[in-house]
């Protein structure tokens, strides 16, 4: 049975970046991913980045991924794609992961899953969308608008050839902006609340293209028997009630949803972490310390699995996990520290500016529940 | 007009006029110069550093909105590729024959032609006027943004922001 350090579940920009910091403090790495492809969804992120120079800002998403990776792989860091950790339980020596081979690989006469010990765990297990429900929505041609963006920019299959899109944050601006790309066409991005929650560059992208962006509009339900034909939108009140004369129909033969994500947070329930439910970080979510440990010794989380905010945070979020894990091992010299507050440093000017006001309030609501004591496991 | 960038994705005269990224027309008129269009307090800064004159400012804090020394801008349009809001522009009135030049980050297949008229579109996306394509650079250190320059009448220097799209599923 194998045997490190730091196991690291999802390879993702916050795992990779654990990985990394871990590595490179001297702890023996696995890091698992139930996918092929390691990058998590900066594999789809083909437009260029925000942030600052440090965050590789003004380079695409893809590109980050890929250098990353390279990073972390020159660094010894063991990977395991293609392996799900679907179990995750406490032994004396640390914690004990189950993976199993993911559906897509098939190699012969090879053991279909393994267990592998580790001191310490980092969650990195990312986020999933949100649905929002509508008449018909369970129509072939409405989807996430996360799965749109595989099918284009990592398949190169449109995803249909004329697209509604439900939500004007960033996802469903920058997603939209990419089916554009991809020679397909919007007809609108419908968005609920009053005003665009997405950055104004993001929108001024698509407004440039000629897409409407209608801000107090919803979708009332999707036309169509076999699939998707068209949908019924109208203008809503600002308690998203439909305001009654203002439904019109709209020929689309796919509806995007981008209605927000929340943390997937299975194995970190499985691992016995408490939950804490925060809207503002897209619903529950592992409580965690500002060193992202969990309420169980050993166990810590970042980027998306600590709440949803973006690829960048992500990064410097998996970069102080990987270190605070490799310290409580012992892995620890004063150039540690400086690191770790240069980490912490661009993690919170990340977070500054109106944008992020909501996010920066309640991260240190879950910072706060993180610092009570700590149940025994 | 609209009521703003956050209503409809299309920024209004106000928010352009209070922008600090936004220069003068006796400056546009002098020759090419980087107009910012970044009004919003994203964490975000490359800008900064793309300019080899020193022209932009963000500052410590990278919430800061990019402001615009104008006497420092050659419009060397070094910015124009490294913006990832794609929200830096070209605009040039020095010609003083009716006519000025934009350049724009262009992200979309086909490219146009050198010499070929194509449809001149406002922020909205909007028809403005005829525009024809003075130059293309695509080259690889760019990685995919290309930066498309067009001629247009003077008069729509402050409308102006991009062409029509062409390709897609109908073409």
């Amino acid at each position: 049975m194998t045997a490190v350090d730091v196991g690291i579940i999802g390879a993702g920009p916050a795992g990779i970046a654990a990985g990394i910091e871990a590595a490179t403090a001297g702890c023996s790495v696995a890091l698992f991913d139930g996918h092929l492809e390691p990058g998590g969804q900066l594999i789809k992120q083909i437009h260029r980045f925000f942030g600052s120079r440090e965050h590789r800002a003004g380079v695409r998403g893809i590109r980050i991924a890929h250098e990353l990776w390279t990073e972390a792989q020159s660094l010894g860091v063991q990977s395991f794609l293609g392996w799900e950790v679907f179990g995750v339980q406490s032994s004396p020596s640390g914690f004990r992961l189950h993976a199993r081979l993911t559906d897509d690989m098939s190699v012969d006469d090879q053991p279909i899953s393994k267990t592998v010990t580790a001191r310490t765990l980092i969650l990195a297990t990312g986020a999933e969308e949100k649905a929002i429900n509508f008449e018909g929505w369970t129509l072939p041609g409405v989807m996430g608008a996360g799965a749109a963006q595989t099918m284009a920019n990592v398949w190169r299959v449109r995803p249909g050839e004329s697209v509604l899109m439900i939500g004007a944050g960033n996802v469903g601006l920058i997603v939209s902006y990419h089916l554009l790309q991809a020679g397909i066409d919007v007809a609108a991005v419908l968005e609920a609340a009053p005003t665009i929650g997405g950055y104004g560059v993001h929108a001024a992208k698509i407004s440039r293209a000629g897409i409407p962006i209608l801000t107090s509009h919803s979708i009332i339900k999707a036309l169509g028997t076999e699939h998707v034909t068209g949908a019924l939108i109208a203008q809503v009140d600002p308690s998203w009630n439909p305001i009654s004369g203002t439904e019109r129909k709209i020929d689309v033969d796919s509806i995007c949803i981008a209605g927000g994500l929340r943390s997937n947070t299975r194995l970190a329930k499985l691992a016995g972490c408490q939950l804490a439910f925060c809207r503002e970080l897209g619903g529950w979510l592992p409580i965690h310390n500002a060193q992202l440990e969990t309420t169980v010794k050993g166990i810590y989380v970042a980027g998306d699995a600590a709440g949803i905010e973006e690829a960048s945070t992500a990064i410097e979020e998996g970069r102080i996990a990987g270190l605070v894990a490799a310290r409580s091992l012992g892995r620890d010299d004063k150039a540690s520290s400086d690191r770790l507050d240069g980490m912490k440093e661009r993690l919170s000017s990340l977070r500054g500016g109106p944008f992020c006001e909501g996010i920066r309030v309640a991260k240190r609501r879950i910072f706060d529940l993180g610092e009570e004591p700590c149940p025994t496991a | 007009m609209s009521d703003g960038i956050a209503h409809d994705g299309v920024l209004s005269w106000q928010e352009l006029e209070h922008s600090p990224g936004y220069p003068s027309r006796s400056r546009m008129l002098k020759g090419p110069v980087a107009v910012i269009e970044c009004v919003q307090e994203i964490p975000c800064n490359p800008c900064e550093a793309a300019c080899p004159f020193q022209a932009i400012t963000v500052g410590e804090k990278i919430t800061n909105v990019p402001r615009l020394n104008e006497a420092k801008c050659v419009g060397c349009g070094q910015c124009l590729t490294r913006c990832p809001g794609l929200a830096i522009f070209l605009v040039d009135m020095s010609s003083q024959d009716g006519s000025a030049s934009l350049a724009f980050p262009y992200e979309y297949l086909p490219l146009p032609s050198v010499g070929e008229d194509v449809d001149a579109v406002d922020r909205s996306g909007c028809y403005a006027c005829r525009g024809k394509v003075l130059s293309v650079q695509d080259p690889a250190r760019n990685e995919g943004t290309a930066v498309i320059k067009i001629e247009i009448p003077e008069a729509y220097v402050h409308h102006v922001r991009g062409i029509a799209r062409s390709g897609g599923p109908d073409e």
